[in-house]
């Protein structure tokens, strides 16, 4: 982002490789890291993988079904006394905590133990157990049977987005491209499931919904990288797969960091200021975009490489025959 | 060279004008209020009506807004100053007016005159942001299917019996099937032709077993299905009738998938009431009593639903279900004074009623209502995704009762009355119970999410805010990184922002929490697509271009990024609206619509300002980027 070049140096396409200088943009070694990048996101995706396995997702109402109760006392509520009525009226297994403030309490009863009378019942009790007065914030029920649908549902949605994608950079670009930005992104993705595992934090529809945001997102920034390489590698005469993917990074770079800050900018807004609703929606969205940003830049391109992508694969077979002068 | 042709500059602004005008009305919040109609459509409502309420509501101290009365003059409504007075209000309305009003919470909108005339309305809110009450009903479609098969066998009994051919019923395991053993070949083959000629939409097949011949006529696959889609259809109307009770205006009530339907009540809402009034999962049978001489095992006992304990026999013949009325009104007849029923049926139901009443004037006839009740649950080993799971299942118990018996005095068609009541709140109660009966199939809640108006409220100013926020932090950091070209981006995202909310208030849009945070995203992302072109830009003059030819090249070389990027995330935009409901499909319309108003202000938009300011310096030596 910085005007580093000097005015006076010529432009040219050529690699002055001690200087580490593409015409003006100063490259930076990236590629120096892959085996360090490699292993870590190996690291991170078996770290992931392990965490689903050990600790599961912590699925929220929308996917396993039951009854959510959202109330607002008008003190301080307590809690204990809550979970202990709770449990007079049969409901062993609900769950009461606070939420947001004090004043608020947040009831799950699983699925087992749900129908649609359910929530009123509870309030109409807890009312009456209680010498101020309570109002009704916010119910949820949902079915089980709903909820497995929802779940094949988001997971079907998942694929088939991931297959149009790739079909459209196979079109546009190449299928190592394709494979390239999907493996990226479902690299992403997995991460994201992976924190939401490890700290046990809910995976409601919105969280799903916020994922294929990441993807979006993901692809957004590993579409931006790759459209440079592709124009570098049909542009640059001289260098390695490797040098160019530098060059193209480090062109890029200014841009790639000035979008995620901004994004990231606009999610801790929504992360602080946009209440409990969207709280985990815009917490997997930061780890989303941060990994996405890493895996732009260290994961998209890493993997072109072990492809062996090389300037063949990019040539317009339109062109007047070019000679081949890969090293 | 970067100068557009006058007609660009100007459709540019005419799109964005058009956009901003259409945002417009989002700055007129709804007032709250409450609409008085007439409980039939003949009833009128005006000035009389609109005096007692307001006269009621003074009463209580409620404060009034301001009243209007409708130009066909059907319905009345007086805006409120405060949401929290909306169900008091509607409590003391309609204790002042009685049953033949009904009063519905409204949001009344406050959209100036001069809007409307250009079909300028603002955006609709969604549940989790003006509060309200969203249900998922399950329709349990294979129990119509039943029940039709039921009515099948008795009209097939009649018409074997009329033709006098001796069968014996065997009860198929199959419940689209039924079956008939006949003692010899020649009555069997009467039997199947009778069958064939008077039932077409039955397939039968002839067959065999230990020198007993048999005829099993079955439902056909397609008319299950057609089967299952009027249960859906009839169910679908029922909801809406039981809603319109409910008495809320701009209710949604619509078919989701084969077997699901959805209703969403907006506003403030009793959820007691609504559960109450929706989930009556009643439907009714019509019968012919019991003569004495009735072949044991041709008839069934039921009780009475008002007096335990009391029973009648009742034929086991069903003659038409109550998914074949189509209404049922109480009524005084006028030279007696005594209540009545008035019920109309459908084709189908009065073809029905005719044949079954034909040979029977002088006879009983019954109305059965019958009520599927909720017994707890109950586990069940199932298996999911190759495994065997412990699944929990409701468990629904049907509850069949006698509503009504009454004798037949000439031979019924399509409308016909039940009278001999005892009271007017009888004739009411079975009114309600005929029209409430009127389900082809029987229901269950399978989702259900209220919003409380004041989490509403909370959703709306904590969206707003992080929208702000999010907007200064962005327009101060462009501001900051690319100076004249940052303000130019700025420019460009406010419009964005607008064209946004334009949009999504023309195409009717809802406005949910996780689609405000999708705008907020947007406008996350939105920038990118002006960080792209200026970096070119910088990377050009580095390279030494001139200012003039980077700033076209720069527009140039980054389209073909900015349309790859966006095409593959508007990809999963879309995919996201088609699997998504409710709230992520809002989520997935502002990401979608976001990410094409973003093109166009950031490359188009920018791009005019951009020719604006440099396109007429010959001698430009430098930009301020």
């Amino acid at each position: 982002m910085k005007n580093n070049g000097s005015k006076s140096e010529a432009a040219s396409d050529k690699m002055s490789s001690d200087k580490k200088m593409f015409g003006h943009t100063r490259v930076i070694d990236f590629m120096r890291l892959r085996m360090g990048a490699t292993a870590l996101s190996v690291l991170l995706l078996l770290g992931s993988v392990a965490t689903l396995f050990i600790n599961g997702i912590n699925f929220g109402l929308d996917f396993t079904g039951g009854t959510l109760i959202e109330l607002s006392y008008d003190k301080p509520a307590n809690v204990a006394a809550v979970r202990n009525q709770l449990g007079q009226m049969g409901f062993n297994d609900a769950v009461a905590q606070e939420y947001g403030s004090a004043n608020a309490v947040l009831i799950r009863i699983p699925g087992s133990e749900s129908n649609a009378t359910l929530s009123n019942q509870v309030a109409r009790q807890l009312n009456a157990a209680y010498d101020g007065e309570i109002t009704l914030k916010r119910v949820e029920f949902v079915g089980p049977q709903v909820g497995e649908q929802l779940r094949d549902q988001g997971g079907l949605g998942m694929l088939l987005a991931l297959a149009l994608v790739m079909l459209y950079i196979a079109f546009r670009f190449q299928y190592k491209f394709s494979l390239g930005a999907v493996i990226a992104l479902g690299h992403d993705s997995l991460i994201v499931l992976g924190v939401f595992s490890l700290f046990g934090l809910q995976f409601d529809l919105t969280v799903l919904a916020a994922i294929l945001a990441v993807v979006g997102y993901s692809l957004n920034d590993t579409i931006i990288v790759y459209d440079r390489v592709r124009e570098n590698f049909r542009k640059v005469r001289r260098g390695t797969p490797v040098e160019i993917i530098n060059i193209s990074l480090s062109q890029t770079l200014g841009r790639t960091l000035a979008t995620s800050g901004t994004t990231i900018m606009v999610l801790l807004a929504l992360f602080f200021l946009g209440g409990d609703m969207i709280h985990n929606f815009a917490a997997a969205l930061l780890v989303g975009v941060g990994v996405g940003t890493y895996s732009s830049i260290y994961i998209a391109s890493n993997l072109l490489l072990y492809m062996n992508i090389s300037r063949e694969d990019l040539i317009v077979p339109v062109r007047e025959d070019e000679v081949d002068d890969m090293p | 060279m970067n100068r557009y042709p006058l007609w660009k500059y100007l459709a540019i602004f005419l799109f964005v004008a058009i956009g901003a005008f259409y945002a417009l009305p989002n700055l007129y919040p709804d007032d709250p209020a409450i609409q008085i109609s007439g409980a039939g459509a003949a009833t009128q409502v005006g000035e009389t009506q609109l005096k007692r309420a307001v006269a009621a509501l003074n009463a209580e101290g409620i404060a009034v807004k301001s009243t209007e009365t409708s130009e066909r003059g059907n319905s009345v409504l007086i805006r409120l100053t405060d949401n929290e007075d909306q169900l008091p209000a509607k409590a003391a309305v309609k204790e002042q007016l009685g049953h033949d009003y009904v009063v519905a919470l409204n949001l009344a909108p406050t959209t100036p005159d001069w809007l409307l005339a250009f079909g300028a309305t603002p955006m609709k809110l969604g549940l989790d942001l003006s509060g309200g009450v969203h249900f998922l009903l399950e329709v349990d479609s294979q129990k119509a299917v039943e029940t039709r098969m039921n009515v099948y066998a008795g009209e097939i009994r009649t018409a074997l019996r009329k033709e006098r051919l001796r069968y014996r019923t065997v009860q198929g395991a199959n419940p689209i099937a039924r079956e008939f053993a006949f003692t010899d070949e020649a009555t069997r083959d009467k039997a199947r032709s009778l069958i064939i000629k008077e039932f077409p939409d039955l397939t039968t097949t002839a067959d065999e077993d230990n020198g007993r011949f048999i005829v099993s006529a079955t439902l056909g696959e397609q008319q299950v299905r057609d089967l299952e889609d009027y249960a859906i259809k009839q169910n679908l109307t029922t909801v809406r009738n039981r809603v319109n009770e409910l008495g809320v205006s701009e209710p949604l009530v619509q078919r989701q998938g084969r077997k699901h339907i959805v209703v969403e009540l907006p506003g403030v809402q009793d959820t007691a009431e609504a559960k109450r009034i929706l989930g009556k999962t009643a439907n009714l049978e019509f019968r012919l009593a019991a003569g004495f001489d009735a072949a044991p095992g041709t008839t069934d006992t039921f009780e009475f639903r008002s007096q335990p304990g009391r029973t009648a026999n009742l034929q086991r013949d069903i003659i038409m279900t109550g998914d074949q009325v189509a209404n049922a009104r109480s009524n005084v007849d006028t030279q007696t004074g005594s209540p009545e029923v008035n019920i109309s049926l459908d084709n189908r139901g009065g073809e029905l009623m005719k044949r079954a009443t034909r040979n029977n004037v002088g006879q009983g006839m019954a109305v059965l209502f019958i009520e599927q009740k909720f017994m707890g649950n109950r586990t069940e080993t199932r298996m999911v995704d190759g495994t065997e799971t412990e699944v929990s299942v409701p468990v629904y118990r049907e509850e069949k009762k006698i509503i009504s018996l009454a004798t037949i005095q000439a031979v019924l068609g399509s409308n016909f009355r039940i009278t001999g009541l005892d009271s007017r709140a009888e004739s009411s109660e079975l009114a309600l119970l005929l029209r409430a009966g009127s389900l082809a199939a029987p229901m269950h809640f399978v989702e259900e999410r209220t919003v409380g108006p004041s989490l509403g409220k909370e959703n709306i100013r904590m969206g707003i805010n992080s929208t702000l926020v999010g907007l200064a932090l962005i327009v101060v950091f462009m501001l900051v990184v690319y100076r004249f070209f940052g303000l130019v981006a700025n420019i460009a995202l406010t419009l964005n922002l607008l064209l946004l909310v334009g949009m999504m208030s023309i195409l009717g849009a809802t406005l949910t929490m996780p689609g405000i945070a999708g705008i907020v995203l947007t406008l996350g992302m939105a920038v990118d697509a002006n960080v792209l072109i200026f970096s070119r830009i910088r990377e050009e003059v580095k390279n030494g271009k001139s200012p003039h030819k980077a700033i076209a090249e720069g527009f140039d070389r980054a389209f073909v990024s900015i349309f790859d990027a966006n095409i593959t995330t508007l990809i999963v935009g879309v995919i996201l609206y088609a699997i998504g409901t409710g709230p992520v499909k809002g989520f997935a319309v502002t990401l979608s619509l976001g990410i094409l108003t973003s093109m166009f202000t950031a490359i188009l938009v920018s791009r005019a300002i951009v020719n604006i300011t440099y396109g007429r310096r010959r001698q430009l030596k430098k930009l301020s980027i």
